[in-house]
């Protein structure tokens, strides 16, 4: 079995984002790290992995972005991934939710994966969408926001919650399954795995070497466009203060609920 | 007719209609009316002729109604939604939020080759077509998106979209066939919508306490109860949490679980994501307590603690319940 693992580089968590009033588009400079989510899902093939219900030939890591991406490759596989893609390319810049998704399915396509793991979200864009896009694209069944896979004669078995509960759906291979968080705790890569990590065998594939069409992606490409940027509505700000002295933090708080007659 | 906009109606298998959805069609009555144009609403299972009927009733003027297709997975819909998108030439996909919506809406996006908008909290329309209003950063700002091409798909937050009804409504139902692709075929509902955990009512409770991934540890949910008992309350939680096992699902607050607007809403331990805001964002007076002075929710409360409420909490029980002796 051959996993494939979409990796995606985010702002780090810890940096203030903007937009770019200019280009309308995310300002991705500043400090970038590997989507959080994502780790999860090479967490989730290192456990397939680990687990023994199938033989893993092999983890691949996939990203689409600029040079700098390299670095949540080198990321993904010192937690475990094999070998690592990069896909980036001049024209690819701009390219919306389903223009990435195309791009991300042709890649895939290259790989001819059994399984493609994703994080069901990243903290700048396409929360739970992308991965269902890639999905039809790539003309296999999804699941997002899975928080437990187990592999049953050779189908998956995904349970989720959705609007009325936990669902608990029965997949063919190969399949694109998104995970939410809860789905494991990833470990940390050891010294060693991150010293190694620039030595894995890493591609770089532009657009041509992929056969993706240029006029589908990028600004071009893309069919929404994004026509303003507006501040929030404004919304008064209530009060908030640190907690130095305990008692007066909780005569604070019952003097707050006593004028709002909340008890 | 072009400009018309089709909703999926999300539905528990017995025919009774998510709250979403219904805003969702009311949404797009309003948006169809400014347009010139019609809201039709897609069904999917064996759903009776009165209640589809009955979706007239917030604006919609037709249900397609695919009485063979099962509800509960996306793809399936998607195959539905875009063959009656590209027959009866309609414009638009709009979808209430939830689960479901976000997937059923990426998966068109990518059959229609069309543009898609997420967690999108308004829609005008501007020129003749709609533009999608979408809040980024944590919301700190607003980005107006509009469509290229003939079709466009916009996925509400939850709760976006408020539900208007004119009882009396009918809009006329038909009935289609429509052949699945064949990945649409490879998953599998085994068990839909199973609980687990006690049974809790949160939805009717004045004052709620919400617990947190903050809070540490399954055992430490025994503040929050002590808490909501001394406020005469109810006990809800995160997502998160409810994941870990710590609490039951009926307790879960947020896009996967209930929507509440209690008097008091108390957040002990909660970042405030997104995910968790939508469900109780409308709470009458929000008060906070995590140590983490850059979680979310210290930019929605009324009243924010930057603090530990290992410490805090006893303490505000303890407090209270001397206050209601006294």
């Amino acid at each position: 079995m051959k996993i494939c693992c979409l990796v995606k580089e985010v702002p780090d968590a810890a940096v203030q984002k903007r937009i770019d009033s200019g280009t309308k588009r995310l300002d991705r400079s500043g400090e970038k790290n590997l989507n959080p989510f994502d780790t999860h899902g090479i967490e989730a093939a290192m456990q397939i992995r680990e687990g023994g219900a199938a033989e893993v030939a092999e983890i691949v890591a996939v990203t689409m972005g600029p040079e700098t991406a390299v670095r949540a490759l080198h990321k993904s596989v010192a937690l475990g991934a094999d070998r690592s893609v990069h896909l980036t390319d001049g024209a690819l810049q701009g390219s919306d939710v389903n223009a990435t998704g195309y791009a991300l399915a042709k890649v895939l396509e290259s790989e001819q994966p059994d399984l493609v793991l994703l994080g069901q979200q990243s903290d700048d864009g396409e929360c739970y969408t992308i991965g269902a896009v890639v999905a039809d694209h790539l003309k296999m069944p999804s699941l997002t926001q899975v928080i437990e896979i187990k592999l049953e004669d050779g189908k998956l078995i995904c349970e989720r919650q959705a609007e009325y509960g936990y669902d608990t759906v029965e997949i063919d291979l190969p399949a694109v399954i998104s995970v939410g968080d809860a789905i494991n705790e990833p470990r940390y890569p050891s010294l060693k795995a991150i010293m190694g990590a620039k030595k894995k065998p890493l591609d770089t594939k532009g657009t041509g070497d992929v056969g993706i069409e240029a006029g589908e992606v990028g600004e071009g490409g893309s069919k929404t466009q994004v026509l303003g940027i507006n501040p929030p509505p404004a919304k008064e700000s209530g009060e908030v203060f640190e907690d130095e002295d305990t008692a007066e933090t909780v005569a604070k708080i019952v003097a707050w609920l006593d004028e709002r007659k909340l008890i | 007719m072009a400009g018309s906009i089709l909703v999926y109606a999300l539905h528990d298998g017995a025919g009774k209609f998510n709250n979403n959805s219904l805003g969702a069609i009311s949404e797009a009555a309003k948006l169809a009316g400014e347009l010139g144009s019609q809201a039709g609403v897609v069904v999917v299972g064996d759903v009776a002729d009165d209640a589809c009927a009955a979706l007239g009733a917030y604006g919609a003027t037709k249900v397609h109604r695919a009485k063979a297709v099962e509800e509960g997975l996306a793809q399936p819909v998607v195959d539905v939604m875009a063959k009656v998108m590209n027959e009866d030439d309609y414009s638009y996909a709009l979808f209430g939020g939830g689960l479901l919506g976000f997937e059923i809406g990426a998966g068109l996006t990518a059959r229609l080759n069309a543009g898609v908008t997420m967690e999108v909290t308004a829609v005008k329309v501007a020129e003749g077509k709609l533009v999608a209003e979408r809040p980024v950063l944590q919301d700190s700002a607003i980005v107006d998106v509009g469509y290229v091409g003939d079709k466009g798909i916009i996925i509400g937050r939850l709760n976006a979209f408020d539900l208007k009804e004119n009882a009396g409504g009918q809009a006329e139902v038909v009935d289609i066939e429509v052949e699945l692709s064949e990945w649409s075929t490879r998953a599998r509902m085994r068990q839909r919508g199973e609980q687990r955990g006690a049974d809790v009512n949160i939805e009717d409770a004045d004052i709620l306490v919400g617990g947190g991934r903050g809070l540490g540890e399954k055992d430490n949910f025994k503040l929050a109860e002590d808490l909501a008992e001394a406020l005469g309350g109810a006990v809800a939680a995160t997502r998160a949490v409810v994941d870990a096992g710590w609490y039951p699902y009926a307790a879960q607050i947020g896009q996967t679980g209930k929507t509440v607007a209690p008097k008091l809403y108390l957040a002990a331990g909660i970042s405030g994501a997104i995910q968790h805001k939508v469900g109780m964002q409308n709470s009458e007076n929000i008060l906070a307590v995590n140590k983490d002075p850059n979680a979310p929710i210290f930019e929605f409360c009324d009243l924010g603690v930057v603090g530990d409420l290992h410490k805090i909490l006893p303490k505000l029980t303890e407090a209270l319940k001397a206050k209601r002796a006294g």
